[in-house]
């Protein structure tokens, strides 16, 4: 009797602090958000969308931060999606399940997922800067600093080799929900490996290779450890084409936070900033969920 | 006359080291409809896939032996496996169209064969889906999508992608186990009015079945193709003990 009613209370302090712990992140959620919405709401304005920093970032907008984002994660995705489904549509589609040389991409899938942000960062530098853009400038400029020095190219290819494991991951598990049934019908009526591929396993996995993508934008979006040395800048009076530096979301916050001559009056910007950040990853990431919820609902049809 | 169009000799096929074929030696007559008997598991699917290559797709399978399509091996070195299942094509247990519409589902083996002209293309889907009896039931809706179609339709209109491709051998694997009596009876019509073109092949674990539309059945049993005669000759006196246990029911 007594034992049962210690056990009893057992039971309820457990589940007490286990729906305590589940609340607080509940809590921390609408704790960040709203001290973020409520700091950033009366900064958000279609002016401060389109217009550059002034007075030395303490007014103005973040314009060249926006486009810099956007040219950033349309060039990673250029470069990340293709090579990344291409890799994916191999492991599934023609490499042998336990094959050593499907073990050994998997494997190093992995690692690249793991592989802290900086890292990548350094990487860029080293790879992208130091080697293949000073060889072009030696080869083709006669040494003249162009392309061996941070850009938004390197910096876009960076950060496709960040993402990389995202979209291998999600496109490969898109092309798995095509059943195999489909494959051996095409194959039946005299289609080749590819035309199955292109004609009948991509077409019924798009929206799953979508998915991948968005997210692999959105992680992109939201990064800032891999351009730090590879192209983002503190600022630029005009708009960036490849080879040049840019202006990026993420970096625009921590340079604004740390930076600044004044610090505590760029806060409005500061909040403005990062809600424009949040929201993006945000509108991003719930886009790759209403995709992924349709084709789960597709599926179960 | 009577025209071998496959035949096989001493053929041997193996799951990596498992035997699941034992020498199959079999002619099979152009223009009729071939049944395929036994219990599950005995290797009808697997000798079935071995005719157009579909085992192909299977890891670790070996095969010995000859299967000869007019006069050709087509277990030869210099085989071209997609020219060879256009010319054999194959209706699945399961029905399984592709998340397109009617039309396109019916038009997939054309076009990978080139056909690009609209009005060639609409001629051949007619025919085929005519020639697979479903045409009335879909002629207003080609354009919807191949998904909202019932069990016995989508599997009429497997056989009419099929026949869109103009094979001349038509391996099906159960066609009609996953249907309805009126669908099955449909697909069976269908397969007798079939054999006037092509040449069939049909699995089927339903001796009725086999009984009603096969000319001539085969009997297999663990892998062995225990007897091969005219359908009439198995279902009313056959040679082996084994078939005969089998067709009445004593086992499998
Ligand atoms: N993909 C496969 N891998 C390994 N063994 C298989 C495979 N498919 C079939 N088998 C085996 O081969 C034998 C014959 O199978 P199957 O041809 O499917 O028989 P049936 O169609 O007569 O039921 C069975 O013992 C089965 O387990
Ligand atoms: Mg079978």
């Amino acid at each position: 009797m007594i034992k049962s009613f210690r056990k009893n209370i057992k039971g309820i302090v457990i589940e007490g602090i286990t729906l305590v712990s589940a609340l607080l992140i509940i809590a921390i959620v609408i704790i960040m958000l709203t001290v973020i919405i409520i700091g950033g709401k009366d900064q958000l304005s279609w002016e401060f969308l389109t217009s550059f920093p002034t007075d030395g970032m303490t007014k103005g907008g973040i314009f060249p931060a926006i486009y810099g984002t956007a040219l950033l994660v349309i060039i990673m995705s250029i470069a990340a999606v293709p090579f990344g489904t291409i890799t994916a549509i191999y492991l599934t589609e023609y490499a042998k399940e336990n094959s050593v040389i499907a073990k050994t991409i998997r494997f190093a899938v992995r690692t690249l997922a793991v592989i802290p942000s900086i890292i990548y960062g350094l990487f860029g530098l080293g790879f992208f800067i130091k080697f293949v853009g000073a060889h072009i400038d030696g080869a083709f400029f006669g040494g003249e600093l162009k392309w061996g020095q941070p850009n938004l190219l390197w910096a876009s290819l960076t950060m496709s080799l960040l993402t990389l494991p995202v979209v291998i991951v999600s496109v490969e598990e898109a092309l798995k929900t095509v059943p195999q049934e489909l494959r051996a019908a095409s194959l039946a009526l005299g289609a080749t490996k590819w035309q199955t591929i292109r004609k009948v396993v991509i077409p019924g996995s798009i929206s799953g290779i979508m998915t991948g993508t968005i997210l692999a934008v959105s992680r992109g979006a939201g990064e800032v450890a891999p351009i730090l040395f590879t192209g983002a800048a503190y600022y630029l009076a005009t708009l960036p084409g490849l080879g040049d530096q840019f202006m990026v979301l993420g970096y625009h916050i921590y340079v604004l936070t740390t930076q600044s001559a004044n610090v505590d009056q760029t806060l409005p910007i500061q909040f403005g900033t990062t809600c424009v950040l949040l929201l993006l990853t945000f509108i991003l990431n719930m886009s790759a969920v209403i995709l992924r919820y349709r084709i789960r609902k597709k599926k179960t049809n | 006359m009577i025209v071998d169009k496959i035949n096989t000799e001493d053929m041997f096929l193996y799951y990596s080291s498992k035997m699941a074929l034992n020498n199959i030696s079999i002619k099979i007559p152009e223009k009729k409809v071939t049944a395929f008997i036994g219990p599950s598991g005995c290797g009808k699917s697997t000798f079935l896939r071995s005719l157009n290559r579909m085992n192909d797709l299977i890891d670790g399978v070996k095969i010995e032996g000859k299967v000869i399509i007019d006069n050709i091996n087509i277990y030869d070195k210099n085989i071209d496996v997609v020219t060879l299942r256009k010319k054999v094509g194959m209706v699945f247990q399961k029905s399984n169209p592709f998340a397109k519409s009617i039309y396109e589902n019916v038009a997939y083996g054309p076009k990978i064969n080139g056909i690009k002209d609209k009005s060639q293309l609409d001629e051949i889907v007619e025919m085929a889906l005519k020639n697979a009896a479903i045409w009335d039931e879909v002629k207003d809706r080609l354009g919807d999508s191949a998904l909202g179609l019932s069990g016995g339709q989508q599997q009429r209109l497997c056989i009419a992608r099929t026949l869109a491709v103009n094979p001349e051998i038509v391996l099906m694997d159960e066609p009609a186990s996953a249907l309805d009596p009126l669908s099955t009876a449909k697909i069976e019509e269908l397969i007798v009015q079939l054999k006037e073109n092509y040449t069939i092949v049909i699995v089927t674990h339903n001796m009725q079945q086999a009984a009603r539309i096969s000319d001539n059945t085969a009997f297999f049993y663990l892998g062995e193709l225990i007897e091969y005669d005219r359908t009439k000759k198995i279902f009313t006196n056959p040679d082996k003990k084994q078939t005969e246990d089998y067709i009445t029911g004593r086992f499998g």
